[in-house]
């Protein structure tokens, strides 16, 4: 008799500490970004599916929430329903737009989560504990850099901008800046909004209008597709004449790899920059170091030496 | 002859040319004549080959818009179509290379494939219309969603690349040239004198116009108002798959931002060319110059650099709604009166 009660007492303490275990030892993090709709996206969606499973599979205690939105008022109920339904212990997040999202996720902080937030800032400061985010500006001086080691004094270039939005403006106003003074021609600049067809029309008119052109900076890989096949088009892609895109998607990468003269580099923004949000969120719980603080990922000229590290096949990016 | 009798014939001579006609060629000429003096480079013999050919998608769309939008109808739809329509083509092909090789077999597979899809999709969105007794704006704001969407799930959110392999058999469809003119611009060309013919010259065309007006009207002369209007929507459909098919080559991928507005281009490129948005009256002429000025304007903006480039669409509004009051504006009647 009395064993058996020591027994069920062992077994009801047991299971109480079992239960206490599940809810106390696992960390939950919700990751909430919008849904893809374009390939840059889609690649950030492959990476976090990938961050998810090496995470989970490195650490049994944490468990990895993926929520993505179809708009800024889906998102801001998604990041509510993390926190009721779910009680997550930390947020990531990549905002839709920063201004209807600053009070969603100021309300997660308040339940007590810790806060990052990924390459789109919040409009008010002093809300996430971690940031994380590409580099603009130097996505732009980086090209302009190696723009500039091609070219002489007195050669001409055209580029291509993305769609109308700050994003844009500092790439374009630091790549102008670190061209100044080098001598090459700027001859004119247009928006291609990073699409493959308007890539493909603006270059189309770009070589009809300017008879010399030496390189083109197309910024995004999308419209760098769209240049070559323009100038493919026209025969004018010999004599040296290369094109500058920027981001990382596969193909360019592995044209690189290949040692394709046209397209020889490429300048990161990488998609990847949502799994380094989630690995600096996990390491803030299991790291002996500090953590909190601002990551701002290098814009990486991707040469055919590095390129083999930033290739990834079985991303849809 | 008195002075009064000379100012009275030319003033007759100016009311008998007729602006409704002509408005859209002027616009187009003066747009010509403002691009030259730009740079004399937009006469070159290359920009005028880009210019048509690029006009080819849009233009080829818009015939198949006139004979909506006379009937009454609109088609909302067509960009996320011609969207769709080429991501499906493209898994298709990719799909057909390890049973059928690289060869012309995989790329006609392709083609066929993109006109079942394209009359389908039409006479979804003409059965709806008619046989479901939904406004067309509706069905066509729906399918615009749905056929979106759809290729955003085809392609997992990114692009969808046709295979190297087929890339170099299908390419010349839209780079190669025959007797000196690109081969997307014959398939224009052609697509148009059939519209041409079929608008004007037959009794389908009648009855679209008879619609158009008045439907009640059309029904009670015994027309099939219903078979009608869902066959405009199936040649809708037609024309995009005959777009997409010389669209796909060109770069080889669908996406989600493929065809975005161009149902708004068509749509403007119609209305440019004098065909009335409410129904009962359309000119398949007036519609390629439609699409010829829109397509212009981009061209023309993109050789200047006078103009701020946030400003493009201030001035693509601008010359749409001029070229469109040239056609429209009393010209000339109030003269009449007097």
């Amino acid at each position: 008799m009395k064993t058996l009660s020591k027994i069920s007492t062992l077994a009801v303490a047991a299971t109480m500490s079992l239960a206490g275990f599940a809810s106390a030892e696992t960390i939950k993090i919700g990751v909430s970004y919008p849904t893809p709709t374009h390939a840059w996206a889609a690649g950030m969606n492959w990476h976090a599916e990938q961050a998810e499973k090496r995470l989970e599979a490195l650490y049994p205690d944490v468990d990895l929430v993926l929520i993505n939105s179809p708009d800024p008022s889906a998102q801001a109920s998604a990041l509510e329903d993390l926190v009721s339904v779910h009680g997550i212990d930390a947020l990531v997040v990549l905002p839709f737009e920063s201004e209807p999202l600053t009070d969603p996720v100021l309300n997660v902080k308040k339940s007590g989560a810790l806060i990052t937030v990924v390459d789109r800032g919040l409009s008010q400061p002093g809300i996430e504990d971690i940031y994380v985010a590409g580099n603009n500006p130097e996505l732009g001086r980086v090209s302009a850099q190696y723009m500039k080691t091609r070219l002489e004094s007195g050669d001409n270039i055209v580029v291509l901008r993305g769609i109308p939005t700050l994003i844009d403006n500092e790439r374009f106003d630091a790549f102008m800046a670190e061209m100044e003074g080098s001598g090459v021609n700027i001859l004119d600049h247009k928006h291609a909004n990073w699409n493959r067809d308007d890539g493909f029309e603006v270059m189309q008119d770009f070589l009809s209008r300017f008879p010399d052109i030496d390189a083109v900076w197309a910024q995004d890989d999308d419209i760098a597709i769209g240049v070559v096949a323009a100038l493919k088009q026209a025969g004018r892609d010999g004599d040296g004449m290369f094109v500058v895109g920027g981001a990382g998607m596969k193909e360019t990468i592995k044209g690189i790899m290949d040692g394709n003269e046209l397209v020889p580099v490429d300048v990161l923004y990488p998609p990847s920059m949502i799994a380094t949000a989630m690995d600096v969120t996990v390491a803030a719980f299991k790291s002996n170091g500090p953590v909190a603080g601002r990551y701002i990922l290098g814009a990486t000229l991707i040469t055919q030496e590095n390129a083999a590290s930033f290739y990834f096949p079985d991303s849809p990016f | 002859m008195t002075e009064t009798a000379m100012t009275q014939t030319q003033k007759s001579r100016f009311q008998n040319f007729d602006f409704k006609t002509a408005g859209p060629a002027i616009a187009l000429i003066i747009l010509c004549i403002i691009g030259f003096l730009l740079n004399p480079a937009f006469l070159s013999e290359g920009n005028i080959t880009n210019l048509l050919t690029r006009s080819a998608f849009i233009g080829i769309i818009a015939v198949g818009a006139t004979f909506v939008i006379t009937a009454g109808g609109i088609d909302l739809s067509v960009g996320s179509m011609a969207a769709v329509i080429a991501g499906v083509m493209i898994i298709v092909m990719n799909g057909a290379v390890e049973t059928f090789g690289t060869g012309v077999t995989t790329v006609l597979i392709g083609c066929g494939c993109s006109v079942i899809l394209g009359l389908g999709a039409g006479f979804i969105n003409g059965f709806l219309t008619t046989k479901g007794k939904i406004e067309a704006f509706i069905v066509t704001l729906g399918t615009m969603g749905i056929f979106r969407s759809l290729v955003t799930y085809f392609a997992d959110g990114g692009t969808l690349s046709l295979n190297y392999d087929i890339r170099g058999v299908y390419r010349p469809v839209y780079y190669d040239s025959f007797a000196g003119l690109p081969i997307p611009v014959w398939v224009f060309i052609v697509v148009a004198i059939c519209g041409w013919l079929l608008l004007n010259r037959t009794a389908f065309g009648r009855y679209c116009t008879a619609i158009g007006s008045n439907e009640s009207v059309a029904k009670y002369s015994a027309i099939r108002v219903d078979r009608i209007k869902t066959w405009t929507y199936v040649l809708q459909g037609l024309c995009v798959s005959l777009a997409t098919i010389i669209y796909v080559p060109r770069l080889g991928s669908a996406s989600s931002s493929t065809g975005v507005l161009w149902e708004l281009e068509a749509i403007a490129a119609v209305i440019i060319g004098g065909t009335v948005l409410k129904g009962g009256y359309g000119r398949i002429g007036g519609t390629i110059l439609g699409a010829l000025i829109l397509t212009t304007i981009g061209n023309i903006l993109n050789f200047t650099d006078m103009i701020s480039n946030y400003l493009n669409g201030t001035m693509q509004g601008l010359i749409i709604i001029v070229a469109v009051w040239l056609q429209r504006g009393d010209w000339g009647r109030k003269h009449k009166n007097n």
